[in-house]
């Protein structure tokens, strides 16, 4: 009965592997790329032990944190710099990467009919959901080798054997949990989005527990999956525990993805539907108003995520206040002479963060129109007489309002946790104005989506690349002192970081001038081009 | 070789299935016709082991469907209505992959069976049409080597050409002494095809037998032209319509016997009758809904 169950993991495993063997090989590469280039980068920027001490300094205060997560910031060799900096927002990176891997082999499989095909071979009930946890087995043995060995060949003096090792353990750690996240997540949603959207869901939400319980209690942070990542304490204390805790934890989701995938029919979710409305509101004739009313449970979900984050962020401004009053040290390295709070000098870097974050559901929404043409929904709706202007004006303006409501909210989140945790707090409107500034930059990524979905829509996951490169430069931009262009590539680097800088209008005009000029051209190549299908 | 014996199949609080008891012998071609949202594919889909039947047994060469899956599809071939493949790969990988799965080394006569489908499998199948992702599913179910097969609408994108080698190619399979289940909303093949016919509405089976068998219980159409007016026949015809010169009706078949004793007296000069058609029969059984026995 068992080996029935199981029977053609394996073919299933390699057929898996043979389908990815491109997609999965550019992941690897570019992560163990991007993990190995930092430490020399470090090498050179920061030489001697004090320069080295002196960036910890900067570096201890809860937004960096929170952030980035705990660092062995008292002896911050090269090794412990690359470990604090770098491994965090590796691991959250990996995580999408498994996350998006292993729905494409579950549920989206499911979704589409694949599987039944499958199924009806045979082929043992359990054999897919195994094959895709043996898939991230894979993966996650070929990400810790190459960044573990990919370190250690750099030969720096505190990249050590051990500690890169425990660092590549720690990534492929997190693929593992993720990977399990993933498995069970497609037992409970019954489409592909939806197995995105949950498993996308936890590995924010363990990110965002981590950043606060980090602040504030940080053997809390045992209880999010990111948290193991910094508890590691690579290329310092060098604690394996956290790897066998995520080991432990992969192998109970999975055990859990099989057990309800065995106990469930196919194509059926775990989680309940409710029954629709048998006949549209009349206010569906529009497409505009079809637009939204596809995407209304995305806007609800994202915009309750975006005021935790808000308010995540928020609560974390009241220890900043508490820490800068008791830290002389940080009182040299901010200007003295400006008229601004301490915490207010923070502010902005929390806010592109946060700003960061509030552009991807509307780049998402972008990507809807892409993903209902693809599937041929589009069709019917063009048949009818609506142009596609229309179709296209009606995605390019519900972006444009998710995007001004995402950073409404994610601004009033952080407004309301401020408000309750500082002494000293910010009157709403600077908060409001300084992260709406953001909003040209989100409005240039999405006039860059419109326009490939103009023109070339299948470059358009390029535009996750682009917000994914601005977090980058704004992230490690003042650590690797990058040169300006490299800053200044992203949209992000424009926007005046108000209240430090004066609010300024020009790049801000500028910018969604530039993006109104793309998202135009967009408009106009979507007339003429041939529809996907 | 096939045989459900009263399935029930709940989806939440919604019955799907109630009582469905089916039975398919070796060398039979069966039809499975019943309205959308009838319970068909839902039927299909229990017999192939991807749902649970919420009560009833079904069995396929004597094992059970849902435990026993894997022995079974061992000899089993399925084509769904709707076929959804790995658009980077080739209609030809496909093929192959399966036949892999299925645990033999080659498709079978693959080539061949491409050809007789017209089918290109250099193509991925992102490219494919319908009608050509729908081929891809039946050259991988004849080159199967299996000794069942189960279609669900499995020409539901198909040209009348290739609709009519669908058609020579599944008698073919009979001729060999396999068995097929075959549901489909396209009557003529069905009646063309198949030995013996369900038909399921709401659910539940509310016909089966051969396509004789159920004719004998529907009505046949008679047209009638005779000497003297005719009447009296309120009593047996279902429908009466005037045409010039004569009378069309539809009697009971059981009833056909008495009818025309009757028609006898008045001096026939014209008598046709034709069977019902599967469709007369469908729908004579659609129709009924809501409206009870008519
Ligand atoms: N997963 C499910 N959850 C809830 N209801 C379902 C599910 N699958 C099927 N149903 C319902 O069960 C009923 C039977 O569906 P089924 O697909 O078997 O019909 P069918 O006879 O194949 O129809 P068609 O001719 O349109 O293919 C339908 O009313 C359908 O809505
Ligand atoms: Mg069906």
């Amino acid at each position: 009965m068992k080996e029935q169950a199981s029977r053609h993991t394996l073919e299933l495993l390699r057929f898996y592997l043979r389908l990815d063997r491109i997609r999965l090989g550019i992941w690897l590469v570019a992560l163990t790329f991007f993990t190995v280039i930092v430490p020399p980068a470090f090498l050179g920027l920061y030489e001697s032990d004090q320069e080295r001490q002196l960036m910890a300094e900067t570096m201890e205060n809860p937004a960096m944190t929170a952030m980035v997560g705990t660092g062995a910031l008292d002896d911050y060799t090269i090794g412990a710099m690359t470990a604090h900096q770098m491994l965090l927002m590796t691991a959250v990176v990996a995580g999408v990467m498994i996350i998006l891997l292993v729905t494409r082999h579950t549920r989206t499989d499911e979704e589409d009919g694949r599987t039944e095909l499958i199924r009806a071979l045979p082929v043992g009930r359990r054999a897919g959901v195994q094959a895709a946890l043996l898939y991230t087995i894979i993966t996650a043995v070929l990400l810790a080798l190459f960044t573990g060995f990919g370190l250690y060949a750099l030969q720096i003096d505190t990249l050590d054997f051990e500690g890169s090792l425990l660092y590549g353990a720690a990534l492929g750690g997190t693929v593992l949990v993720f990977g399990g996240v993933t498995a069970a997540a497609a037992q409970l949603a019954d489409t592909g989005r939806g197995t995105i959207g949950l498993s996308i869901t936890v590995l924010l939400g363990a990110y965002v527990f981590r950043g606060v319980t980090d602040v504030t209690n940080e053997t809390l942070s045992w209880l999010s999956p990111l948290g193991w990542v910094s508890k590691t304490d690579a290329y310092s204390s060098n604690a394996w525990l956290p790897i066998l805790v995520m080991i432990a934890a992969a192998l109970a989701l999975a055990v859990a993805a099989g057990i309800l995938q065995e106990r469930r029919d196919l194509g059926g979710g775990l989680l309940p539907h409710r029954a629709g409305k048998a006949n549209a509101a009349s206010y569906l004739a529009h497409p505009a108003a079809l637009v939204f009313r596809l995407q209304r449970t995305a806007l609800i979900t994202w915009g309750v995520g975006m005021f935790v984050l808000g308010v995540s962020y928020g609560s974390v401004l009241g220890d900043m206040e508490a820490f800068i009053e008791g830290n002389e040290m940080m009182a040299a390295v901010l200007d003295p002479t400006s008229d601004l709070s301490m915490t207010e000098q923070y502010l902005p870097m929390l806010i592109v963060v946060m700003s960061m974050m509030a552009a991807i559901p509307p780049i998402i929404a972008i990507n809807r129109m892409r993903g209902e043409e693809q599937k041929g929904r589009l069709d019917p709706i063009l048949a009818r007489p609506v142009s596609r202007e229309t179709v296209f004006g009606s995605y390019a303006g519900y972006a444009v309002l998710n995007m001004l409501l995402m950073l409404t909210v994610v601004g009033s989140g952080l407004f309301a946790a401020a408000a309750a945790s500082m002494d000293d707090a910010f009157p709403f409107t600077m908060i409001w104005q300084a992260v709406l500034a953001y909003g040209a930059a989100t409005a240039l990524l999405l006039g860059l989506s419109l326009f490939l979905q103009g023109f070339f829509p299948r470059l358009l996951p390029l535009v996750w690349g682009y917000l994914l490169y601005s977090f980058v430069v704004v992230y490690l931009g003042s650590l690797f002192q990058f040169p300006e262009w490299v800053m200044n590539l992203s949209p992000f680097a424009h926007v005046p970081d108000y209240p430090v800088e004066e609010m300024a209008f020009l790049p801000i005009l500028l910018l969604s001038g530039l993006a109104l000029l793309l998202g135009g051209a967009g408009w106009a190549g979507f007339r003429k081009r041939d529809l996907e299908g | 070789m096939l045989k459900t014996e009263h399935i029930t199949k709940t989806f939440g609080s919604f019955q799907a299935l109630q009582d469905v008891s089916l039975e398919v012998n070796e060398g039979e071609i069966f039809g499975f016709i019943g309205p959308n949202g009838s319970g068909k594919s839902t039927t299909i889909r229990i017999l192939l082991g991807v749902l649970q039947a919420t009560s009833g047994r079904a069995e396929i060469f004597g094992k059970d469907v849902w435990k026993d899956a894997v022995e079974i599809h061992k000899h089993l071939a399925y084509v769904p209505g709707d076929v959804h493949l790995w658009p980077n790969l080739t209609g030809g990988e496909v093929i192959d992959l399966f036949a892999r799965l299925r645990g033999h080394k080659k498709p079978v006569d693959k080539d061949k069976w491409l050809e007789r489908f017209d089918l290109d499998p250099t193509k991925k199948c992102r490219t494919y049409s319908k009608g050509n992702r729908q081929k891809v599913a039946l050259v991988s179910a004849f080159t199967s080597q299996a000794d069942l097969f189960i279609l669900d609408e499995p020409t539901s994108g198909l040209d009348p050409l290739m609709e009519r080698v669908f058609q020579e190619s599944i008698r073919e399979l009979s001729r060999e002494g396999k068995s097929v289940l075959l549901s489909s909303h396209i009557l003529s093949e069905v009646e063309k095809l198949c030995d013996r016919v369900a038909i399921i509405r709401e659910g539940a089976i509310i016909e089966t037998g051969s396509l004789e068998e159920l004719r004998h219980l529907t009505r046949t159409q008679l047209l009638v032209e005779a000497k003297q007016p005719v009447t009296g026949l309120e009593a047996w015809a279902h429908e009466l319509e005037e045409t010039d010169g004569g009378l069309r009706i539809q009697v009971d078949t059981e009833q056909l016997d008495e009818v025309v004793r009757h028609l006898a007296g008045f001096g026939i000069t014209k008598l046709e009758s034709a069977p019902p058609t599967l469709e007369d029969l469908f729908m004579h059984h659609y129709e009924r809904r809501g409206g009870g026995a008519s």
